[in-house]
This record gives C-alpha cells, structure tokens and sequence, in this order.
C-alpha cells in the first residue's frame, strides 16, 4: 500500500512517500494512524495531534473511522491552506 | 499572522462584468419574481465546469473576457485571491499541492455549485509553486442570467476550495529564509457552514 505525505507532515516524516505493508488489526485510518506513530520519532513529531490529520483514500477525503481495505493509495496531510 | 499571507475576501473583483450586462435585469421586476435568481435549485441539466491547476500565471482579462459571454449571461462575478506581501516581509508564497486530487476536488466543488444555482459558465483556476506578492493564487468566475447565482457560487466555491482542496502555503521571507507553514484559520473551516440546507 502506498503512503503519501505533504506539507509538514512530508517534512516531519522526511520522506514524501513510501510503500508499506500493514501489519494485521491495522484497519481503519485511526488505527493507521496509531500504527505509524509507532514507527519512529518522526512520524510520532508528525502525527502527534493525530485528530487534525486529514486523509484521502484513492484521493477522495475520509474520516478517520474509514476502513483500509481496498485502499491504493493513502495520503496524509494538514488541514489545507489553499485559495 | 502567517494565517493572514493571503488575500481572502479583500481583493475581491466581485463586480467585474456584471453592471452593465445586468441593466434591465435586475431590479425588482426579476427579484423574487425570477426563480432562477437567487439560490433556488434548478436542477435539469448542470454545465460542466472548466477546472485547471498549474504554475503559469492565470491570464485574468482573458479568462474574464472568454465568459463575458454572448447575451445568455446578465451576470459576471470574478473572484481573484492575491498573493500578498504581509507589510513587505514576504517574498513569495510557495504553494504544495497533491496532483491529481487538487484538480479532482476543485471540479467537485464546481459541479456542486452548478448543479446548486443555475449557472451559464464555471471557471476555477489555482496555481501551486513559488507565487510573488501582488501576484494571483486563484481566480474563480460564475456567469448567470441574474447575479444572485453568480454570486453565491463563486462565493461558495472559494469557501469550499479553501478547506477542501489540497493545497498547502509556506511563506518565503524577503531575508532569505522559508518561513513556516500557513495554519489553517477557523473561520475558513467554518465558512462552509454557511452553505448547509436545511
């Protein structure tokens, strides 16, 4: 599954993308997300306020109680400042 | 404020157009009278927005005289949002944005808005990549018969287009450094409020 990330969140992160593979009970964006703090002191820097990260699956916006399965690619950002 | 490095509703040319197409229009012979004026939904058959996301800079006198339109249109209203340079301290903003899905959710946004009033033409353009001040970011344009619809959806359109497409400002400072990231203001989260039916 394909991870991206912009903004502060890439720049937290320090990598704009990557492929991952889920490891089993990792199945909602919440859990997702929980996962992912986990991995290491930057995407806990990240994704430390976990509740204002927005999502899209396949580049449609989620919540964070969406489901993984089927997902192709998941990005993860800040709120938008665009207009 | 780094929230404040971009031009809202300030520079608004909201009235580009519109006065002189919408003589004999307007007034209350087609106030409340007309129900394609205003907000109520027209339904039948929505036109297809004219969507782009790009670096180039957006020809704003062309776009705006491509929509002047051929006497269908009574109303024209512009919206552009500027670059500013916050008191001279900014040298540019830089605008991330995710490909493809900024597109995407402009169109939406659009196809909304013309599914909602009864637009003649929808025109949405934003730029993404270093942007000098006085320079535009956005330019949305809604044609009507009456200018109550161009109006509401070109301003439901921006309302919606700051909060949900993709797109992410950082300042440049005129002494040479990246500045942080624009945050996201309150009042643009809520701003689409506004637009919920009843």
């Amino acid at each position: 599954m394909k991870l991206s990330y912009f903004a502060w969140v890439r720049e937290r992160i320090g990598k704009s993308d990557e492929e991952v593979a889920l490891p089993a009970g990792v199945e909602t964006v919440s859990d997702l997300l929980d996962w992912l703090r986990s991995r290491g002191e930057n995407y806990e820097y990240a994704l430390q306020v976990p509740e204002i990260i927005r999502v899209a699956i396949d580049q449609e916006h989620v919540d964070h109680s969406e489901r993984l399965a089927g997902a192709g690619e998941i990005a993860l950002f800040p709120p938008m400042t665009g207009g | 404020m780094a929230d404040e490095a971009q031009g809202g509703g300030v520079h608004a040319d909201m009235a580009a157009g519109m006065y002189d197409r919408s003589q004999g229009h307007t007034s209350a012979l087609s106030e409340g009278a007309d129900i394609s004026n205003g907000s109520s939904p027209m339904s039948s058959k929505s036109i297809a927005p004219k969507v782009t996301v790009g670096e180039a800079r957006i020809d704003v006198a062309a776009e705006t005289e491509a929509l002047s339109g051929e006497g269908a249109a009574g109303a024209l209203v512009t919206f552009i949002g500027y670059c500013r340079d916050e008191e001279g301290r900014l040298s540019a903003l830089e605008l991330e944005h995710y490909p493809g899905m900024a597109e995407r959710e402009i169109r939406k946004i659009a196809e909304e808005a013309a599914e909602r009033w009864p637009l003649i033409a929808v025109r949405a353009a934003h730029r993404h990549g270093k942007i000098a001040p006085g320079e535009e970011i956005v330019f949305v344009a809604c044609s009507s018969r009456h200018r109550g619809a161009a109006f509401e959806a070109a301003s439901y359109i921006m309302d919606f287009m700051k909060t949900k497409a993709p797109f992410w400002k950082r300042e440049h400072l005129k002494d040479g450094s990246v500045g942080g990231w624009v945050e996201s203001k309150a009042t643009d989260e809520s701003a689409g409020d506004k637009w919920h039916r009843i």
